[in-house]
């Protein structure tokens, strides 16, 4: 039986020896086809006697599967070799960059808006917005502000000229966010008149304000956030905790330093500035006036439509510019309004 | 308001340090702007006294000084100082002492061994003096620290008051305040009143009782005016900012800081008769000590004799009854005017002053006549002079009044948030000098005659609040009903449109509300129509002088700046309000201000890149922006006319039958104007229109299959899609799933005037399978339809 053994290992040399699938078919001729020399053993079995030919038939049969197993082997190979060869031509640069457009960016002061709103609204405060020319009734009178108070001054407010020219007295650009406040209030008092207890007026209003005023850190127009939560067991210490904790939370920095200084504000009382102080950073350990607040003015309440004596509430206006130049580093507030695309790229 | 630190210690002296000082007051909520030293920080110079003055015999400029020290033996010490005479006194930096930026040495000057230096006030680092040596006073003690000697370890503090602490305006002021904070005692200098030497004196008329309730005058005969001031008045004035002038001048300023009351020093020679505070009659003029000559309002007082007008009381004095150096006869003035006379008159005329600025806010007015003991004690203490007796006059009924403020422990409590013992409340009040009347757990207050800021209970309670201490109050975590925040689906917010935008590739700026009168003339379709724009009466600049009825301008104006700093590719939006007037618009009266979005796109449609011909963006760019916002709703277009757009590019967006905004090529003549190189594609929409969304709500999915047919129809050239769209989806009927345009084709095998517009076509039944037949229908009617009413052909 040895020549089995040499015909499969001669087969399987020949089959090896075949790079392309036609010398692999052609050296299957030689064993498996018609005139191959495994048929022809086959063929010879039957000149065999008849003890013989079962045993050597299994052996020659024993031969021929493992010649076709080496067969399909090859096969698979060359097959799996060829796929690779063309798979290889059709291999791409892969670090070319992708096609298409690119993102926009958000401007950065209205990231933190954003933020703003969001963290005031995991604590139940709506968003409520008012318009930007403003009767002088809100944005002064129902503000406790009185007839000749300095912020009433023509070198603060922006006034507009009526149609016949002159001065329009009754209007202006608001200086500040909180007339929301008072549209917010009646709103709210109108709305719950009819209830015994009012619900919680919890709002922030953010928004854009205007004063004559304009340098390095000052420009006419900026931004503001106002918030107000008032209802029947609203307190001084309630003020302090909401703001320390906002501006821990915006700043995600939980070793903030925030402390609240006696201040005034004609719309407020008492009334406070709020100033922080970063522990690490550039600005480490300066305190930095960040926004002013306070218990509404029983005045203001009143002309909101709520009763001082039953109801109480706090109040407090923020700068979201400067609290974005802190946040992200931003050396001048002149930037936020120019539109330079290298600036507003670098906010998402 | 600006004072030294020694001269507050003067009258209440805490133990603290002048840091801890300034915190203490900056935590009671008078902020400590600015602290500074008096002096650079130098040491080892002391008073001394040049003996004798002899020539350096090799240098003509320099002298050779013999200088007693306090010392056995005198020093030898060479001097250039062109002002060095024997017997002055001046400072003498010793050997070792370390002046700014130089070090004493003993040295050789030409020769001659030096054992010190003389020095000047810049030398010290005092001021800009270098004109000589500092010249000591005669009666300076030799051998005493100059620091000491001058004072210079004091502090200048600068306090950025609120307006409602008028009564913190002065040194007394501030020390009240200290002591009630700190509990050291207040040391208010002790006032006599300075006997009459002489009777004269002048009436005093108070015409105008509302606006002067109270006036002291005196009459001080033989003064010299051309007395020194004495070198402490003179430090502790200038230390609070003020510039020294003349003594007379000096006190008045001198009195002004320490107590707070505002006096004026009259030449008595000028005056004649009465004097009378009262309105001005029309047409009445004045010459003021700053030069202006003014016409006062008919509201604005005025100190007057019988003759003529002297000064705009409260405000500043006049020029020609001013004291001078040949001033023997002085009439004092010492008077209270209300906040609401003075309110606003300097500003008007375009100043303030020391005076108006205290009276405005309010000054005590039951000190009037103590300040003008003050002032003749000073007066006569330096410069002689025999005072008349004071003369006052008092409107009682015009006077303010000082009602009691009932507080409620209680409600003390519910404001602040914690409850404070009615004696730690008692202590607080009492300490601030308010009258206090106990009643079981409330009181009764009264303020002080120098406290205009206290007139309801909640003022008490800040007062509580603030002497506590607001970093004495816990802040917890608020408690607070709770209630879910509404999270609609019939409506997004401006952030996710913004978001979108962004991811569109716009950057979001935000430009200003007030633009230049060009770019509403040129963009604004309200202007094109005949309306005039919102005119800002006060501008901050002339390119900032109308309100904006568009966004466009400032997008414009984006686009131009970002072109000049060489970027080219531009897309950028803006979500903000435009104005304009409307009669019938709210919430305020007469003033439109919608909510807008704005976009605009200008360079390649692109960024430049491998993978993607370059093409300049264009219409239908932007319009698939446009179509994005909106999405899912669908909007359309109407062909438009607008100022700022070119007229073949234009289109009114229309949804739901409402026009909510344009979009548009910018028109070439401002595409040339703006130098913007190629023509930028612009949007503006309604952000009301843009902010509302459908609720999605479900539709059977069919288990048929669909049934696809292309329809390519060739229409004249000049046919618009969206009227043959619209049509054959109206004639489609319900099995029709979808008609959407895919191709538009024009060129080889159609006329020049023609083109082709394909359609496909998607029709399926959720209750069965399509027949060919009716399928075959369904794309003969809509030929129909499209041949009928459009002209329309089967393209072969």
């Amino acid at each position: 039986m040895d020549n089995l053994d040499q015909l499969v290992a001669s087969a399987t040399a020949d089959f090896a020896a075949a790079t392309e699938p036609a010398r692999l078919e052609d050296a299957k001729a030689r064993y498996l086809g018609k005139e191959g020399s495994l048929t022809a053993l086959l063929k010879g079995l039957g000149k065999l006697p008849a003890e013989e030919r079962k045993s050597t038939g299994a052996a020659i049969n024993i031969a021929k599967e493992c010649i076709e197993s080496a067969l399909t082997t090859r096969r698979e190979a060359l097959k799996n070799a060829q796929l690779e060869a063309q798979l290889a031509t059709e291999a791409l640069d892969v670090t070319l960059p992708g096609r298409g457009m690119p993102r926009g960016s958000l401007h950065p002061v209205i990231i933190s808006l954003d933020r703003i709103e969001q963290l005031f609204r995991s604590i139940g405060f709506d968003v409520a917005d008012g318009p930007e020319i403003e009767t002088d009734w809100h944005n002064f009178t129902a503000l406790n502000t009185p007839e000749n108070h300095p912020a009433r001054s023509m070198h603060d407010t922006f006034y507009l000229q009526g149609e016949d020219g002159k001065l329009q007295e009754d209007v202006l650009l608001r200086t500040h966010t909180s007339p929301v406040q008072i549209r917010s209030m009646l709103v709210h008092t109108e709305r719950y008149k009819h209830l015994e207890a009012m619900p919680e007026l919890r709002v922030i209003c953010p928004g854009r304000v205007y004063r004559v005023d304009s340098d390095a850190t000052h420009s006419p127009m900026f931004h503001q956030v106002e918030g107000l939560w008032i209802g029947e067991s609203v307190s001084f210490a309630d003020l302090k905790g909401v703001v320390a904790d906002f501006l821990r939370r915006f700043f995600e920095s939980n070793d903030l330093k925030v402390r609240f200084r006696p201040s005034f504000f004609p719309f407020t009382e008492p009334s406070a500035e709020i100033d922080v102080a970063f522990m690490s950073g550039a600005l480490e350990g300066r305190w930095l006036e960040i926004a002013g607040c306070g218990m509404v003015h029983p005045n203001v309440l009143r002309f909101g439509g709520f009763d001082p004596e039953k109801y109480t509430g706090f109040a407090f206006g923020m700068g979201p510019d400067r609290l974005t130049m802190l946040r992200y580093s931003i050396p001048d507030l002149r930037l936020f309004f120019e539109g330079d695309l290298r600036f507003l790229s670098q906010f998402h | 308001m600006q004072f030294s630190e020694s001269w507050l210690r003067s009258l209440c002296n805490p133990s603290l340090s002048s840091e801890e000082l300034c915190h203490v007051l900056t935590m009671a909520g008078l902020e400590v702007e600015e602290r500074r030293a008096a002096s650079a920080n130098f040491s080892n110079v002391v008073v001394a006294q040049v003996l004798s003055v002899d020539k350096h015999p090799d240098a003509d400029k320099l002298k050779l000084c013999a200088v007693d020290v306090g010392e056995a033996a005198p020093l030898q010490i060479v001097c250039g100082a062109p002002n060095v005479a024997a017997g002055m006194k001046v400072p003498c930096a010793r050997v070792g002492a370390r002046l700014p930026g130089i070090e004493i040495k003993r040295a050789k000057v030409r020769g001659i061994e030096s054992f010190g230096m003389l020095c000047s006030a810049r030398e010290l680092g005092l001021s800009d003096d270098h004109g000589g040596l500092l010249p000591l006073a005669a009666d300076a003690p030799v051998g005493e620290d100059i620091r000491r000697h001058l004072d210079l370890d004091d502090h200048l503090i600068t306090l950025k008051l609120t307006p409602n602490r008028a009564d913190c305006l002065s040194l007394l002021g501030i020390a009240r305040e200290l002591s009630a904070l700190t509990r050291a005692p207040l040391l208010a200098p002790e006032v006599e009143p300075v006997a009459a030497s002489v009777a004269d004196t002048r009436q005093v008329v108070l015409d105008a009782p509302a606006s002067c309730s109270r006036y002291c005058g005196r009459i001080i005969r033989g003064v010299d005016a051309r007395a020194a001031t004495p070198e402490w008045m003179k430090r502790r004035i200038e230390r609070s900012g003020i510039r020294a002038i003349s003594f007379l001048v000096d006190v008045t300023n001198y009195v002004m800081l320490e107590l707070g009351q505002p006096l004026h020093a009259f030449d008595d020679a000028e005056l004649s008769g009465a004097i009378h505070v009262r309105l001005p009659n029309p047409g009445e003029q004045l010459l003021l000590l700053n030069e202006q000559t003014v016409t006062p309002s008919a509201d604005t007082a005025l100190i007057a004799d019988d003759e003529k007008p002297l000064a705009m009381a409260g405000v500043m004095g006049g020029e020609h009854s001013g004291i001078g150096e040949a001033t023997r006869d002085l009439f004092l003035e010492s008077a209270f005017f209300p906040p609401a006379a003075i309110a606003g008159k300097a500003r008007a005329l375009g100043f303030s002053s020391d005076a108006s600025h205290r009276y405005e806010r309010g000054v005590d007015f039951e000190l009037q006549r103590k300040a003008i003991e003050r002032a003749t004690q000073l007066i006569v203490d330096t410069c002689g002079g025999q005072p008349g007796p004071v003369v006052e006059a008092v409107s009682a009924a015009h006077l303010p009044t000082r009602k009691p403020v009932r507080l409620r422990t209680a409600r003390a409590a519910k404001v602040i948030g914690i409850r404070l013992g009615t004696e730690r409340i008692e202590s607080i009040l009492k300490g601030l000098g308010l009258g206090v009347e106990r009643q079981g757990e409330d009181f009764l207050v009264t303020p002080p005659s120098f406290r205009f800021d206290i007139e309801i209970e909640e003022d008490l309670i800040e007062e509580i609040a603030r002497i506590h201490g607001y970093d004495n109050i816990p802040s917890p975590p608020p408690v607070a009903q709770m209630a879910m925040m509404p999270a609609t689906e019939h409506s997004r917010t401006a952030m996710s449109l913004r978001r979108l935008a962004a991811e569109r590739d716009y950057h979001e700026v935000v430009t200003y509300s007030f633009v230049e009168a060009a770019w509403e003339a040129d963009f604004s379709v309200a202007q094109a129509e005949g309306a005039a724009p919102i005119v800002l009466a006060n501008p901050i600049a002339s390119q900032m002088g109308v309100m904006r009825s568009t966004l466009i301008g400032g997008l414009v104006g984006a686009l131009v700046a970002n072109r000049k700093r060489q970027t080219e590719r531009v897309r950028i939006f803006e979500l903000g309000r435009c104005f304009m007037r409307d009669a019938g618009a709210g919430p305020v009266a007469g003033f439109d201000q919608p909510l807008r979005l704005a976009g605009l796109a200008a360079g390649s449609a692109l960024p430049e890149q491998w993978g993607a011909p370059a093409s300049r963006v264009d219409f239908y760019d932007v319009k698939a922006d446009v179509e994005a916002l909106f999405a899912p709703r669908r909007l359309e277009c109407v062909k438009a006319a607008h100022p700022a757009l070119h007229p073949g590019r234009c289109a009114t967006i229309i949804l739901d039958g409402q026009p909510v905004g344009i979009l548009g090529e910018l028109h070439p003549r401002w595409v040339q104007k703006y130098e913007l190189g190629t023509a930028p594609v612009v949007f503006e929409l309604e952000l009301a229109a843009l902010l509302a969304t459908p609720f999605s709500c479900y539709e059977e999915v069919s288990r048929f299959p669909a049934v696809i047919r292309d329809l390519a129809l060739v229409v004249p050239h000049s046919q618009a899609l969206a009227p043959l769209l619209a049509a054959l989806r109206a004639a489609a009927p319900a099995i029709v799933r979808d008609v959407a345009l895919f191709d538009v084709y024009q060129g080889k095998g159609l006329a020049e005037n023609e083109k082709s517009l394909a359609f496909r076509i998607v029709m399926q039944d959720t209750q069965r399978t399509l027949e060919d037949a009716e399928v075959e229908a369904v794309i003969a009617d809509l030929l129909a339809v499209a041949s009928r009413d459009f002209h329309a052909s089967l393209r072969g």
